[in-house]
């Protein structure tokens, strides 16, 4: 087709005046030798000047031009099928990526990229916006040649230690589950004070996936295990760090505790542990060994790097926890929260994610006055155990300055603590285990900003 | 290569797999019967050479013996450009020692520990177990060549650190005994406490620990009146980027306007020398306008201004550079091609604009 036969004004974009205005000479003459994506560039540009233009243009005339005059996706042949073999979001959609908080850590390689959980919907993370956390950088291994091993830490502990491939655990009966996973760090930066302005930077250590594997405890058996004399196990991964972490036998014994290759329908992806993972229901994303080599059992806890120097939580007396590992009932409000605007005054569905690592989420209270007063929200089904619940509450904002926050109880009782609480018992400095009760100040201008409350 | 590794493999456990049924048929049905076919029996040096780690208790350290001497060799080798010539480097983790005194050693407590004052809390302040340190160290460092030193070689570049922490004295030998007196004298050993409820089972005898808070599901006229008591700083607005271009476009909110980038904005070209010092793992060293292992672009680009200096630096990043920005040394460069390379450095060179 000749794009110079195309009428200007079906070229996309609400506020359509003259086009032309928005075009510069050399432009105009290139717009009328038919390059179209010139005029289209100039439209989003101009757009995007007016930035608060979010309702039609009550137009002058007949009614709104997006529907008065037809888009072009309406009047021409869409793309055909396996375009793009593997299918990305949209790219209007490339504000929500993952993302690192300047000057928390000093290289990409032992860091952090946070969800973008400001825009996210329902339950499930996208495995593309799954958080990062690495300690000597990521892999992308060969699953051909990755093995896992079982052995045990002293003759006899499992009578015969074994080696799988990948082939060997694929064939194994699989299991299917959906769970948070929450890095013990997550809203650390704000121990002590308010620090980082979206939802995005104070909770996006947090995700939530289907995964898919076997128990750890049915490879534990079919090694001869010893569950007398095992009272730990030590998972290990295959990358450079060769991240180690202790986990209690009980819990996999539980057969909660997956060795899992699954993620969201496909393998888990490489900043993920590709090919295998330990999947450890409830407890900290550092037990979720990634990269997943080997895996001990033993009579006592191994006290590795990273639950002697790090993940250990300083209290006040200057004592450090050692094997600080669950993580408890805790909730946040998604939308609207800190650095976003509401658009207008009137109806909005306040909406959130809850979580508790010791079981299913019983409800979630949401209140509008900075914690005077309650209303319970609504809780979106599927509720499941160690997974994150979606709750829901409509509002009508009538443009007065109000106090937003969530507030979540778990299924044995334990309502979610607010700051003064947390810090009588854990203080300031602790970095691990922050689930406090998030406030977000909402201004008559409808800007909301991350603030603290007593 | 990768054929005779998996056909001398299949021979390995066809072998190996008869051991496994001979086993489970020696012990009576186990799980393993249920599963014929999947899974064989680990040969004892597959179990060596990944059976690492060391636990508290030196269970799993392997013999061995280091002097300071030979510890300080290799820490200037291999491991000074990052952590400092005394581990006090903050430029790549946090500084490794420093905070411990004499009477933390003997009582085993790390006093600094207590002042909120204090600025970093360094390794040596924290790590109660010296086992830990073998065993991490071992396992992952030098941080860019995991597992490359011999035990010896650990039982002396920890050695050195022991006596950079003023824990062993000039001439103290390390080896896997007399480890064990060092655990005697580590600053944090009685720092730790297992006393919580955030331990997933038993072990450490905390099943009946309560909760540490017991907050209750007040529903109305809930506590005093509402004070905010912290605000998000002026500077921490703008230091995330523009929030505007971190939110969608479309929906109940959008993102505030803390930067003059375009929320808009649909394809985001970039500079080709951008993407490519992307791509070639320049910026794990170097930041546009900060300081990492390198200098930052902006400085590379300010000192060079109006100096014909394209080929030198294409040079000195192929073949690699040392001596002028600072102690530390680039490795010569291998993540790009010398074109690549010199489209790079020619984009550092006009300022290094992010777009
Ligand atoms: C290329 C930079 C680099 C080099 C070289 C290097 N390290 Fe490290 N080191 C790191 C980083 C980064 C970390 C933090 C890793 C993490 O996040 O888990 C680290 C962590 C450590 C830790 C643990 C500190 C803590 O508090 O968790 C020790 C101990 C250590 N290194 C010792 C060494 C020794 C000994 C060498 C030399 C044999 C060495 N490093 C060489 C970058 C380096
Ligand atoms: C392992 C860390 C590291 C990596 C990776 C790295 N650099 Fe460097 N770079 C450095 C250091 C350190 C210096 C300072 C060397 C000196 O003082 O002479 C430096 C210096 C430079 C300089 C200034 C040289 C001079 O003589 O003033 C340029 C230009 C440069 N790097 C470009 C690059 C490019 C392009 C890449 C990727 C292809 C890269 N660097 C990758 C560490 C690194």
């Amino acid at each position: 087709m000749d794009d110079s036969k195309i009428p200007s004004a079906l070229l996309g974009g609400r506020i359509r005046r003259a086009p032309e205005n928005f075009l510069d000479g050399a432009a105009i003459g290139e717009v009328s030798k038919g390059r179209r994506d010139v005029l289209r560039a100039s439209f989003a540009a101009a757009i995007a000047g007016i930035a608060a233009a979010t309702r039609p243009a009550a137009a002058a005339s007949d009614g709104d031009p997006d529907i008065l005059e037809l888009p072009p996706w309406s009047t021409s042949l869409g793309l055909p099928v396996a375009a793009v073999p593997y299918g990305m979001p949209s790219k209007y959609e490339r504000n929500l990526i993952r993302r690192q908080s300047p000057g928390l850590t000093q290289v990409a390689g032992s860091s952090v990229a946070f969800a973008p959980l400001q825009g996210s919907f329902g339950i499930i993370t996208p495995s593309g916006l799954h958080f990062e956390r690495h300690h000597q950088g990521w892999q992308d291994i060969d699953p051909k040649r990755h093995r896992f091993m079982i052995n045990g830490s002293a003759p006899g502990m499992v009578k015969t230690p074994l080696v799988f491939t990948m082939d060997d655990l694929m064939r194994l009966p699989s299991v299917s589950r959906m769970y948070f996973i929450e890095c013990g760090a997550n809203t650390g930066m704000e121990w002590g004070n308010v620090a980082v302005p979206t939802v995005q930077y104070t909770h996006g250590m947090l995700s939530c996936s289907e995964f898919t594997g076997v128990p750890l405890r049915l490879l534990l058996e079919m090694a001869g295990a010893d569950l007398k004399r095992g009272k730990f196990v030590l998972a290990e991964g295959a990358d450079g760090s060769s991240m180690t972490r202790t986990i209690p036998i009980d819990l996999v014994m539980s057969g909660e505790v997956l060795v899992a290759y699954g993620q969201n329908g496909e393998m888990l992806r490489p900043e993920n542990g590709y090919p295998l993972r330990l999947v450890v229901p409830g407890v900290q994303g550092v037990s979720w060994v990634k990269w997943l080599r080997r895996v001990e059992l033993g009579d006592k806890p191994y006290a590795a790097k990273d639950e002697a120097v790090h993940y250990v939580d300083l209290m006040p007396d200057g004592t450090h926890r050692q094997y600080t590992s669950i993580q408890e009932c805790k909730s946040v409000i998604t939308t609207p929260s800190g650095g976003q605007t509401l658009v207008d005054k009137g109806f909005f569905n306040v909406s959130g994610l809850a979580w508790s690592g010791r079981g299913k989420i019983r409800k979630v209270d949401v209140s509008f006055d900075g914690g005077k007063s309650w209303q319970e929200a609504k809780l979106q089904a599927p509720v499941q155990s160690k997974c994150l619940t979606r709750f829901t509450l409509n509002w009508n904002w009538n443009g007065e300055r109000a106090i937003l926050q969530s507030r979540a109880t778990d299924e044995t009782g334990f309502v979610q603590p607010n700051y003064r609480q947390l810090r009588a018992v854990r203080g300031t400095r602790s970095i691990y285990h922050n689930n406090a009760i998030q406030s977000w100040l909402v201004e008559p201008s409808g800007e909301i900003s991350n603030v603290q409350v007593a | 290569m990768s054929r005779w590794r998996e056909m001398s493999f299949g021979f390995v456990r066809r072998a190996a797999l008869v051991a496994v049924f001979a086993a489970a048929v020696a012990s009576g049905a186990s799980a393993a019967d249920k599963y014929p076919g999947v899974g064989r029996a680990a040969t004892p040096a597959e179990v060596e050479a990944w059976d690492i780690d060391v636990r508290p208790d030196f269970q799993g350290l392997p013999k061995g013996s280091g002097t300071v001497e030979k510890g300080q060799e290799i820490w200037e080798a291999k491991c000074a450009s990052c952590h400092g010539t005394f581990g006090e480097s903050n430029k790549v983790f946090t500084p490794l020692i420093g905070g411990t005194t004499k009477e933390d050693v003997e009582k085993g407590r790390v006093a600094s520990l207590l002042r909120p004052d204090y600025p970093q809390r360094t390794t040596f302040m924290k790590v109660p177990t010296i086992s830990t340190l073998f065993d991490y160290i071992r396992r992952a460092m030098p941080w860019n060549e995991p597992k490359s030193l011999t035990p010896d070689e650990v039982y002396s570049v920890l050695d050195f650190m022991l006596n950079l922490a003023e824990i062993v004295p000039d001439d103290f030998v390390l080896d896997d005994q007399s480890i064990r007196e060092v655990q005697k004298r580590m600053p944090n050993r009685n720092g730790m406490s297992t006393n919580h409820a955030l331990w997933p089972g038993a072990g450490f005898g905390t099943e009946k620990k309560k909760a540490d808070t017991a907050n209750t599901a007040c529903m109305k006229d809930c506590g005093g009146p509402v004070q905010i008591t912290s605000t998000l700083p002026d500077h921490a607005w703008t230091a995330h980027g523009n929030l505007a271009s971190q939110n969608r476009r479309i929906g109940p909110v959008r993102g505030r306007v803390t930067g003059n980038d375009d929320p808009d904005a649909i394809d985001e070209p970039g500079p080709a020398g951008f993407k490519l010092a992307q791509s070639a793992g320049c910026m794990g060293c170097h930041g546009l306008n900060n300081k990492i292992v390198g200098p930052s672009y902006v400085d590379v680009a300010a000192k060079y201004k109006d100096k014909d200096m394209l080929d030198t630096l294409v040079g000195r990043v192929v073949k690699g550079g040392e001596g002028v920005w600072g102690e530390a040394a680039m490795p010569p460069q291998e993540g790009a091609s010398e074109g690549e390379i010199k489209t790079i450095v020619e984009w550092i060179l006009a300022g290094a604009p992010g777009r």
